[in-house]
């Protein structure tokens, strides 16, 4: 029952803390080793990895997949699984794109597409604490029915972006006259702070954990199990809702066919991240770092002159050790 | 503090271990490189970049190990990208901006989407690297230096000449299996078969089309689910040959086979195979080694000289079948077979 507070992972800080005993105590310290590992690997054997240009590159190749990650991480921190982030993103890139296309004015486009995927979340969360289904199942489903609707009412095409503001996240800028930088970096970034800000300084923060943890004891505790649970697909499928705005900022073409295995994309840069797929233990700072870890490994394994299916190997061999190394701890936490 | 222990470990754990795996990975990288210089564009070995929509479908696996013999004939470096699936944009933009940090100097790319990647290809040919499109075209063309590819309306059209040829004078009952929705191989295929078979699109002896991807297990299943609606079937027009093997296997199940002219285009040995077993009436033969060599052999030839490719290449198409028809040009299947690209 205490394992988590024993643990240290699931107890917002008490006060002033380092960054070292944050990353400690968010479990991203693993993550942050192996991302400033691959890194120096990379900068040393290649020339071409270690500049400003790259690394600005690799950042905006994490964007989407890190967006959708987030709001996996949500999820993932209650237990539960979200199979169906990647469509709910896809769906609305095509809300946006072709309702402009249409002649709708952009903004209210872009308002449509993210309230279509917050409304999915609701749908989802909906289910999933009024009929207490399994997450898995529920989002598997979900994944079916809005991959089937994007395509429906994508009538088997692409629409390409034709209004400035649904591209403007990928809009390159440069800092200090050198380093490239887009607003999608800037908003990802706010969004992660403001996420970790309410997880970890938040009692609706608390409140995740939680229920990830055990909700019988969240329960016990006063916790509104079924609303907090509810909230989460929520804030969720607005993530995802802003995820569809950065696709379209990074390749300005909404495509039905795109994202396919952006659902499990999402759920290997979570792993990566160090956040436990039992839920309760883990953090988005952490899911930052394990989406950057991803794009790094393209990036510097294509600089090394490896061909994508190695890279695959590769990515897919640390997703095995990630789960493996938190099953270890886990037990080694429940044997002390 | 104490409490702080075994959080500690687990997460050192993991950096050891990520740590090992990724030294692993960097190891595998030098051992992988010929020349054994550490990656960079001024080692003296000319690197050419290749994109391909998948690394899946057999057909882009025979382009990129042609890509890959023909760079080692000529002492270039190839490093072959793609997609993880059809319609893999994101995908193919990452694999494009990393090709262009390395220091490519020629970009070979299939494109999933005709106008998915033109803003990494505009980066790409801004700083000077040569673009070529292989296999299928941009929209517009013109967003690459030159194109190398079969002419897939061309293609599409000798299908559709083909088995009108084969239904000698009876009015066709067609079934249609397209590629990915959106797909411009796929469009530009089942257009120019409706041009060659002379049927409008929209004409009621169309008994169906579905988008089977270009695999053959949603093409039997597509084929299947028609055929329970309407079996008096007598055409197949297929996207390629797997989706004509899984059409095959459909009707067969119905007992149809024999009765129906089943299509196909690609060239590759089991579906000149499939032709000779006689599954399929006739296939197309596309030339993907061609295409390959043909764009590494103008990357070498930009990097020495300077000199850069332009306009539309057609590496041609040739219907293959045993049973020639009147007015249809076409080899057998002994030509095919020694033809035939993997």
């Amino acid at each position: 029952m205490t394992t988590a507070a024993e643990s240290g992972t699931t107890t917002a800080a008490e006060g002033r803390t380092s960054v070292g005993e944050l990353l400690l105590r968010t479990r991203a310290v693993g993550p942050a080793l192996a991302l400033v590992v691959a890194v120096a690997l990379f900068s040393v054997s290649t020339k071409t990895f270690l500049n400003a240009d790259n690394l600005s590159l690799v950042v905006q190749q994490s964007l989407v997949i890190g967006t959708l990650a987030l709001g996996q991480t949500l999820v993932i921190l209650t237990n539960g699984i979200d199979l169906a982030n990647a469509s709910i993103g896809v769906l609305a890139t095509l809300v946006m794109a072709k309702m402009v296309i249409e002649g709708m004015p952009a903004w209210v486009a872009l308002a449509v597409g993210v309230l279509i995927a917050v409304g999915i979340g609701a749908i989802s969360g909906g289910v999933v604490t009024g009929l207490r289904l399994p997450p898995f199942i529920v989002t598997l489903g979900m994944f079916t029915i809005v991959t089937a609707a994007a395509r429906i009412y994508a009538v088997g095409q692409s629409y390409p972006v034709t209004d400035p503001l649904l591209a403007w996240l990928g809009t390159r800028q440069y800092l200090f006259g050198k380093i490239e930088v887009t607003f999608g970096m800037a908003l990802a970034l706010v969004m992660y702070l403001v996420l970790w800000y309410a997880l970890t300084r938040t009692s609706w923060g608390k409140h995740v954990y939680a229920v990830g943890n055990d909700p019988e004891a969240a329960r016990l505790s006063g916790i509104h199990v079924r609303r907090t649970v509810l909230s989460v697909y929520l804030v969720a499928g607005l993530v995802y809702g802003v995820a569809a705005w950065q696709a379209l900022g990074r390749v300005p073409n909404a495509d039905p066919n795109a994202f396919q295995l952006g659902n499990l994309e999402s759920i290997t840069a979570v792993v990566l991240g160090g956040t436990s797929l039992f839920g309760g233990r883990g953090s988005v700072l952490g899911t930052l770092i394990g989406a950057l870890i991803v794009a790094v490994l393209r990036s510097g394994l294509t600089q090394a002159g490896i061909d994508s299916l190695y890279q695959d190997v590769a990515t897919g061999i640390l997703v095995i050790v990630a789960v493996a190394v938190d099953r270890f701890s886990r037990g080694r936490i429940r044997d002390a | 503090m104490g409490r702080r222990g075994p959080v500690g470990l687990s997460a050192c754990g993991l950096a050891l271990v990520a740590a090992g795996t990724l030294a692993l990975a960097g190891a595998g990288c030098t051992s992988q490189k010929v020349g054994g210089d550490s990656a960079g564009s001024n080692d003296g070995k000319i690197k050419i970049g290749l994109v391909t929509k998948t690394d899946s479908n057999p057909y882009f696996v025979a382009l990129r190990e042609s890509a890959k013999a023909e760079a080692d004939k000529q002492g270039a470096e190839l490093v072959a990208l793609a997609g993880k699936f059809d319609g893999d944009n994101d995908g193919q933009v990452t694999a494009l901006e990393n090709l262009i940090q390395q220091g490519v100097k020629t970009i070979m790319v299939t494109p999933s989407n005709s106008t998915g990647v033109l803003g990494a290809i505009k980066q790409a040919r801004d700083r000077g690297i040569l673009v070529i499109a292989l296999d299928t075209t941009t929209q517009p063309e013109s967003a690459v230096d030159a194109t190398i590819a079969t002419d897939n309306v061309e293609a599409g059209r000798l299908q559709g000449q083909y088995v009108k040829a084969a239904l000698a004078g009876k009015d066709p009952q067609l079934i249609m299996l397209d590629g990915t929705p959106g797909s411009t191989v796929s469009e530009q295929r089942h257009n120019g078969f409706l041009q060659g078979i002379g049927l409008a699109a929209g004409d009621p002896r169309i008994l169906g089309s579905e988008p089977a991807n270009g695999e053959q297990n949603k093409a039997q299943q597509a084929t299947e689910n028609l055929l329970q609606r309407n079996s008096a079937v007598n055409a197949v027009y297929n996207l390629n040959e797997p989706t004509a093997r899984g059409a095959y296997a459909a009707l067969q199940a119905k007992g149809l086979a024999g009765q129906v002219v089943v299509g196909a285009i690609d060239g590759g040995c089991q579906g000149v195979q499939d032709v000779k077993d006689g599954r399929t009436a006739q296939t197309v033969m596309q030339y993907p080694k061609k295409m390959a060599a043909l764009g590494v052999d103008d990357a070498v030839e930009f990097a020495h000289s300077g000199k850069k490719p332009s306009g539309f290449v057609n590496t041609g198409a040739t219907v293959v079948s045993d049973k020639p028809m009147p007015g249809v040009e076409s080899k057998d299947t002994a030509w095919g077979l020694q033809n035939c690209w993997g």
